[in-house]
């Protein structure tokens, strides 16, 4: 436990320190107004970024969280062109099930059929992309077909902050409080850490992992709303390539890819290194051309920090056994 | 043999549906990516247009239901079959229909490609909506007329390695001195995506507090562009200009935004395509290097040495026009 925390203090100090040096070459970053801005701009990351957590803390992989959100994201602005007049509230419930479904469609295919994870979201990554096509024969739905409702209300201001950042605190807190204090929760570490001794305390692990894709489902289709409605644009393409800097998060806020092994509070960190870099780079004047080698690396070098601080040295279990040797 | 035979039939069928034309009018075809889509109707407009103006000409407006060559190869045959004098395709693909075209152009028909170009073998001529000279041209005067003392600008484009984009950049670069006291203060890359884009406009806010305006010669740049500026509550300060599709700019035009925007105007194209098929399927004009050809309204054309021809300066949409174009593409 005293690593785990370890680890995140390493992480949020790297998050300072990053921040710091941003701000000797553009002092604008650190503005009260901007850090809200950033913290607003990663929530769709944050909140994507914790069910991919819960997934690979199950020793799954969720590889179609972004094509689930394009495809929420278009039905919610399908149905928003349909029927302007809807109330936010049934946008979101619609965004909430549709996405879960989709994820229950993964989750079913890894219970059930027992396909390796990767191969699943690989294959329903793509075909949630062709549904879109065929839904929208490749057209875009655009700012003005939306309602000012539809795209205003994530923008909303509450405190001074966007609703979008406070949609990313809420998820947080509930994520928080799922993973430590509900039986699913302390469930899902179990099948992750060790599946064989899951499933003699009585845990199906299938079920388990069938819920972990259903979370992760239900937080892409969320975000999926939230996303369409930022950038008042939907198209097939939207978010593309997203669920590797999704997993990049995760794996930068310490989960392990072996699963059984992260806290929220680190893929929320996770999430805001990511984040914190890609709205530096804009800013602080670095030619284009590195700035992809410059992400890489900075992912590659947390990796290593993580890989470093949390190996542990295994525990002696036997203590005569240990002399003995 | 089986297979000719059936083509045979196919086409002789496709033949006999259609209507009888009188004898005297001219025929060309306007063949298609695909029927239904809005940006094409409209150059079908436009093909109508020169037809009426010209007189004696009928306009056969045609083209698979999707967009495949192997539909364009089918439609073509049957045009070949109802022997038409010209064909003007914009092409699903630019080699897989030069064979069916040069039995066209076998047979005495004029063939010529618009918008999406065959190769060389294919067509006796092609027509592009516009040249990167002009496109490179026009996104910084697009910028420029609402920038009379002059002011700083700010190109966000695709990916760093999208030739278009680089191209047009460059052909910019070259024609700044026609553009006094405009500067452009830097280049970002949105690579094409919504959020990264957004992310470098408002980069750009930030560190140029005195930006006037961003360039984006990239549809979906210029949209994310524009979401930006009116986030940031800058509308009015800073101007979203560059290349977008109506449909998509509306929204922006309707905000402020975006004063105006440019693309090729399908219209145009339709009637400047049709009017060159004419000409060189009267023989008033012959397709070849250098040669000048007068295309109505829209002036005249220079072949270049692969017998290709820039059509105009793309079409500026702003909020006098934009209303009737977000329907069409």
């Amino acid at each position: 436990m005293s690593a785990l925390k370890s680890r995140e203090a390493i992480l949020f100090g790297a998050i300072l320190a990053l921040t710091t040096v941003i701000a000797t070459r553009f002092p604008g970053f650190v503005t009260p107004t901007n850090l809200v801005s950033v913290f607003t701009d990663t929530s769709p990351l944050m909140i994507l970024a914790m069910g991919q957590m819960v997934v690979i803390l199950t020793r799954c992989i969720d590889l179609s969280v972004a094509a689930n959100l394009a495809l929420t994201g278009m039905v919610c602005a399908m149905i928003n062109v349909a029927m302007p007049g809807l109330p936010m509230v049934v946008i979101l419930v619609v965004a909430l099930i549709l996405g879960a479904a989709l994820g229950a469609i993964n989750g079913i295919l890894v219970w059930k059929l027992s396909i390796p994870p990767i191969v699943v979201t690989l294959g329903t990554m793509t075909i949630f992309r062709g549904i879109i096509f065929l839904l929208t024969e490749g057209k875009w739905i655009n700012a003005h077909e939306m309602s000012p409702h539809f795209t205003g209300f994530p923008r909303n201001e509450i405190l001074g902050m966007p609703v979008l950042g406070w949609i990313g605190i809420i998820v947080a807190l509930i994520m928080m409080v799922v993973m430590a204090r509900s039986t699913m929760g302390r469930a899902i570490y179990a099948v992750g850490g060790n599946p064989h001794a899951a499933v003699y305390t009585g845990i199906d692990v299938g079920k388990t992992q069938f819920y972990a894709f259903v979370i992760s489902g239900t937080l892409a289709g969320l975000t999926g709303y939230l996303w369409v409605a930022r950038y008042s644009v939907a198209y097939v393409d939207i978010a593309g390539g997203f669920e590797l800097d999704v997993v990049a998060a995760c794996v930068i806020g310490g989960v392990s890819i072996a699963g059984g092994a992260g806290t929220v509070f680190g893929t929320l960190l996770g999430a805001l290194f990511l984040g914190v870099v890609k709205n530096a780079l804009p800013v602080v004047d670095i030619s284009p051309f590195w700035q992809l080698a410059i992400s890489g690396a900075a992912i590659i070098v947390a990796v290593a920090f993580n890989a470093k601080s949390g190996r542990s040295k295994g525990r002696v279990i036997l203590k005569s056994a240990e002399h003995a040797q | 043999m089986k297979f000719t035979k059936l083509m045979t039939s196919v086409a002789v069928a496709a033949g006999l549906f259609t209507g009888p034309a009188a004898a005297e009018d001219m025929r060309i075809a306007l063949v298609v990516k695909a029927l239904g889509i809005g940006f094409f109707e409209a150059a079908a407009e436009g093909a109508e247009e020169a037809a009426k103006e010209l007189g004696g000409v009928e306009i056969i407006y045609t083209g698979p239901t999707d967009t495949t060559a192997e539909g364009q190869i089918e439609v073509i045959n049957s045009l070949i079959a109802q022997r038409v004098d010209a064909i003007a395709v914009s092409a699903n693909d630019t080699d897989a229909l030069v064979p069916t075209l040069k039995k066209a152009m076998q047979r005495g028909i004029t063939v010529i490609s618009w918008d999406s170009g065959v190769a060389e073998a294919g067509r006796q001529a092609h027509l592009n909506p516009s040249s990167n000279a002009l496109i490179g041209n026009m996104i910084i005067k697009l910028a420029a007329d609402h920038l009379p003392d002059g002011g700083e600008v700010a190109v966000l484009s695709a990916t760093t390695t999208s030739t278009n984009q680089n191209i047009w950049i460059d052909e910019m670069n070259k024609v700044m001195g026609n553009y006094p006291g405009i500067e452009v203060v830097s280049t970002v890359y949105g690579d094409d995506l919504a959020d990264k884009s957004y992310r470098e406009a408002t980069g750009l806010m930030q560190s140029h507090p005195e930006l006037d305006a961003i360039i984006a010669p990239t549809s979906v740049g210029i949209v994310a562009a524009a979401q930006a500026v009116a986030d940031a509550g800058k509308i009015g300060q800073v101007n979203v200009t560059g290349l977008g599709l109506p449909s998509e700019m509306a929204g922006a035009i309707e905000s402020g935004a975006s004063k105006s925007f440019a693309i090729w105007n399908p219209i145009d194209l339709g009637y400047s395509a049709t009017m060159l098929a004419h000409q060189l399927a009267t023989e008033a004009a012959t397709a070849e290097p250098g040669a000048e050809i007068s295309i109505g309204r829209m002036g005249a054309i220079t072949l270049d040495e692969t017998n290709s021809a820039a059509m105009a300066d793309p079409f500026v949409y702003d909020a006098s026009n934009i209303d009737a174009f977000k329907s069409i593409f």
